[in-house]
C-alpha cells in the first residue's frame, strides 16, 4: 500500500477501500482469493439443531497495552464466550471501524494479531467489514467480532445450572487484564508491569467438559465487573447463594498493589482469559487438576462453593473470619477497558 | 502485598476478636464508636468487620469523605465554571458525579464542556501550562490529606508564572467537626477512630482537646484490618475503664507532631476559616482559605460567575447519615431511586461514602 495512514477515502466503498482489504486486510486476516470473495461467508461442516452465536465491540483505549492489543481481544473476547455456551468456536466476522489519520502499521500490527490468535484458537475470521470516520470522530479503531459455534454434544453449561454443593473454580489470577489496561492508560509506574491476561479459552473448556460432562453446572467467563459480577448473576440466576474465601482468591501482587493504591477491588475489575467453573463437588479436585495441566490453567484454584441456603447472594469470608457482602459492579469502576 | 500482609494475619485478627469480647464482658450498655475517615468505613466492610464485634460494640460513620460533605452550593458552582466559555474544569474523579442542585459536572461533559479528571493537582497545572488561550478551575475538595499537594500545586504554578490557573477551594479540616458533633446531645459518641492519613499530617497530638476537654476517647488506626480491630481494642478499653486520652495505633506512618514540611506548604498558601459542611452546616475554623498572596489564584475572586439558587434533594437524609445519626439503610431513597448509576446524595457517589460502601458490600 502507498499510504502510511488511513485516509477517508479507505471508507469510500472505492479503489482505496480495495487497496486496503486487498493489500492489508484480506492477506493478513483470511487469505480469501478475490474470485471466492462474496456478501457472506458459507459456512461447511454444520450438524445438529442448535448452533451458539455471539457479538461483542472493542473500544479499548489504549489499543496497544502489556500483553496484547485490540486485535488479539477482540478476538479471544469473542472465542470465549462461544466457548463458555459448551459451543465449539468455529467462524469470526471482524467490523473494523477506523479514524482517519490511523497509522498503517498500527493496523497491521492489530491484524497480525487477531490472525495469530484466531489461529490459536482454531477459528476462522470469514466475513467482515470496514469503515473509516472522520477524524475526532472515533479513536484509532474500534473493532466488532461475531462469532459462531457448534456443539459437538448435549451439554449446555448455563447460568441457572448451579446447585447446593458446587465448588467454584477459576483458573488463575484476578484482574490482570483491566489493571493492565489502566496502568498504561494512566501512565502509573510500577515496579512490576502487569500484563494482560487475554487468552482463548475454548481449548480447556472442551477438556472440561470431555471429561466431566454433565457435572460441569456452569461456564462464565468474568469480563466486565469481574469475579464479583458475574458470580452475582449465577447467582441469581440459579437461585442459590455462593460463598467465596477471601484466602483462596488469587491476586497477583503487583495487581493487589495497583489495586490498592487506585483504591480499586480485584474482585470487580475486568479479566479476559479466565473462566469461571461452578462444578458438582464430586468431582471438583479432578477437575481441579485437570484444569491446571492446561494451557492458561496451571494457576487455577476452588475459590468458594454454593452454599444451602438460596436467596440468590454472594458472600465472602473475610481474611481475618468477616462475612460481608458482595454485589455488582454499581457504576463505571474502570471506563473503555474492553 | 509486601509489607501489610502482616496487618492482615488471620490468626493475629482472630486473637484480636477475642480479645475485644473479653475486654467488654461486664459493660453495660451499648459504646458507639465513631470513624472519620472513608477510608476506614471502606475497610470497615470490606473485611467484614462490623459481622466479628460484640454486641455492645457499635460503629458509625461520620463526615469522613471529603466528596460527600461538599456542600451543593459547591457543586453548583463547578457546574458553572464548566459551562464558562473557554473554561476547563480539572478535578479528582469522584467529583464528576455529585449532583448539584439541577446539573453535575458528567452531564455537562456530555453536554460539550471541558471536564478533566486527574490524579494530582500538578497534572491539572500541566493542563493550563499547555492550554494558554484557556483558564482552568481546578476543584479543591479534601481534608489535610490533599491540602498540602494543593498548596504546593500553586507555588508550582507561580513559579511557572502561570496566570491561568485558578483553584476553587473548599478544604475542609480536622478535628473541628469531631468536636461539632460532641457537642450534639442527640448523638453519643463513645470514642472516635480518628483519621490515618490526615493525622500523618496533622499529628495525632491535635486529638488533644477532644481528649482532654471534651473527654471523647480517640486512638489514630491504619486501614488494614488488624489496624482496625486493635484500633478498636484501644478505644473499648479506653470507654471500659472510663478514660479519655489520645493514643496511636498508627504509629509507623502518624507522628505526635505530624508531617511538618507538609504543614508549612498548609501554613504558607491557606489560612482557617469558617466552613459549611453538607448536613451539619456552618463549623467555625474548620476550612482552609487561600492567604491574601495567594488569592490570584482563587476562582471564586477572580472569575465571578452567576450561580443558580442551590436546591437539596427531597428525602436525602446525606445530612443525618453524615452526623452517624441514621445508616445508609434507614433513607427511603436508599437503593430504590439513590443507586451508584443514579446517585441523590453525595455518599452514594464517592467510592468513600457510607452509602455507596453499604450498597456495594452491604452487611451479612
Amino acid at each position: 500500500m502507498k499510504d502510511d495512514i488511513i485516509l477517508l477515502g479507505h471508507g469510500s466503498g472505492g479503489k482505496l477501500s480495495h487497496q486496503l482489504l486487498d493489500e492489508l486486510i484480506i492477506p493478513i486476516l483470511s487469505q480469501v482469493d478475490q474470485a471466492e470473495q462474496n456478501d457472506a461467508a458459507v459456512l461447511n461442516g454444520i450438524k445438529g439443531d442448535q448452533i451458539a452465536f455471539t457479538t461483542d465491540s472493542y473500544v479499548v483505549d489504549p489499543i496497544r497495552f502489556p500483553g496484547g492489543n485490540i486485535g488479539d481481544l477482540a478476538v479471544n473476547g469473542t472465542v470465549n464466550d462461544l466457548a463458555m455456551s459448551g459451543a465449539r468456536p468455529m467462524a469470526l466476522s471482524v467490523g473494523l471501524i477506523l479514524e482517519e489519520g490511523l497509522r498503517l502499521a498500527e493496523l497491521r500490527e492489530i491484524l497480525q494479531s487477531m490472525k495469530v490468535a484466531a489461529d490459536k484458537a482454531g477459528v476462522k475470521i470469514v466475513t467482515g467489514d470496514t469503515k473509516v470516520v472522520p477524524r475526532g470522530k472515533g479513536d484509532k479503531i474500534f473493532i466488532n467480532t461475531s462469532g459462531l459455534g457448534v456443539f459437538d454434544h448435549e451439554l449446555r453449561p448455563v447460568g441457572r445450572g448451579a446447585k447446593p454443593g458446587d465448588k467454584v473454580l477459576i483458573n488463575g489470577n484476578i484482574g490482570d487484564h483491566g489493571m493492565a489496561v489502566l496502568a498504561s492508560r494512566e501512565g502509573l509506574a510500577l515496579q512490576s508491569e502487569i500484563a494482560t491476561d487475554s487468552a482463548p479459552l475454548n481449548a480447556m473448556v472442551a477438556r472440561l467438559l470431555a471429561e466431566y460432562g454433565t457435572a460441569i453446572h456452569v461456564l462464565r467467563d468474568p469480563t466486565r465487573g469481574g469475579v464479583a459480577t458475574t458470580l452475582k448473576e449465577i447467582a441469581l440466576q440459579s437461585g442459590v447463594d455462593i460463598c467465596l474465601a477471601e484466602e483462596a482468591l488469587p491476586v497477583s501482587d503487583a495487581v493487589a498493589g495497583a489495586c490498592a493504591i487506585l483504591g480499586l477491588d480485584p474482585l470487580f475489575v475486568a479479566n479476559e482469559g479466565k473462566l469461571l467453573a461452578i462444578v458438582a463437588a464430586n468431582i471438583a479436585e479432578d477437575a481441579l487438576v485437570t484444569m491446571q495441566t492446561c494451557e492458561f490453567g496451571e494457576q487455577a484454584v476452588i475459590i468458594g462453593e454454593v452454599t444451602e441456603t438460596s436467596a440468590g447472594r454472594v458472600m465472602m469470608r473475610t481474611a481475618i473470619g468477616g462475612l460481608r457482602a458482595i454485589e455488582m459492579l454499581a457504576g463505571e469502576q474502570l471506563p473503555r477497558i474492553c | 502485598m509486601k509489607y501489610s500482609s502482616e496487618y492482615r494475619d488471620p490468626a493475629l485478627a482472630k486473637a484480636l476478636v477475642a480479645a475485644i469480647s473479653k475486654d467488654v464482658q461486664g459493660y453495660d450498655g451499648r459504646m458507639t464508636l465513631m470513624e472519620v475517615c472513608g477510608t476506614h468505613t471502606m475497610s470497615i466492610y470490606q473485611h467484614g468487620i462490623r459481622s466479628l464485634l460484640p454486641a455492645q460494640v457499635r460503629l458509625v460513620s461520620g463526615p469522613g469523605c471529603p466528596v460527600c460533605v461538599t456542600p451543593i452550593s459547591y457543586v453548583d458552582q463547578a457546574v458553572a465554571y464548566a459551562r464558562r466559555p473557554q473554561t476547563i474544569v480539572a478535578t479528582f474523579g469522584d467529583m464528576v458525579r455529585v449532583p448539584g442542585s439541577t446539573s453535575n459536572l458528567q452531564r455537562e461533559k456530555a453536554e460539550g464542556a471541558d471536564v478533566r479528571i486527574v490524579y494530582s493537582p500538578l497534572d491539572a497545572v500541566s493542563i493550563a501550562e499547555k492550554n494558554p488561550e484557556k483558564t482552568v478551575v481546578f476543584l479543591g475538595v479534601g481534608f489535610e490529606t490533599t491540602a498540602p499537594t494543593i498548596g504546593g500545586s500553586l507555588l508550582e504554578a507561580e513559579k511557572r508564572n502561570l496566570k491561568n490557573f485558578f483553584v476553587l477551594c473548599a478544604h475542609k479540616t480536622m478535628p473541628a467537626p469531631m468536636i461539632a458533633l460532641t457537642s450534639d446531645p442527640e448523638l453519643k459518641v463513645d470514642g472516635y477512630i480518628c483519621p490515618a492519613h490526615v493525622s500523618a499530617v496533622i499529628g495525632s497530638d491535635a486529638y488533644q482537646p477532644l481528649a482532654e476537654d471534651f473527654g471523647v476517647p480517640c486512638v489514630v488506626t491504619g486501614f488494614e484490618p488488624v489496624d482496625m480491630l486493635r484500633g478498636i481494642q484501644m478505644l473499648v478499653r479506653q470507654v471500659v475503664a472510663g478514660e479519655a486520652k489520645v493514643e496511636c495505633e498508627y504509629s509507623r506512618i502518624v507522628k505526635p507532631a505530624g508531617n511538618q514540611t507538609a504543614q508549612a506548604i498548609l501554613a504558607k498558601v491557606f489560612e482557617p476559616c469558617d466552613a459549611e459542611w453538607r448536613g451539619i452546616g456552618l463549623i467555625p475554623e474548620s476550612g482552609l482559605r487561600l492567604r491574601e498572596a495567594y488569592q490570584k489564584f482563587d476562582a471564586l475572586i477572580a472569575l465571578p460567575v452567576e450561580v443558580e439558587e442551590p436546591r437539596e434533594h427531597k428525602g436525602c437524609l446525606c445530612g443525618e447519615i453524615l452526623k452517624g445519626k441514621v445508616s445508609a439503610k434507614d433513607c427511603p431513597l436508599f437503593r430504590k431511586t439513590c443507586t451508584p448509576e443514579h446517585p441523590i446524595g453525595a455518599c452514594m457517589v464517592s467510592s468513600e461514602g457510607t452509602c455507596a460502601a453499604e450498597y456495594k458490600y452491604g452487611d451479612c
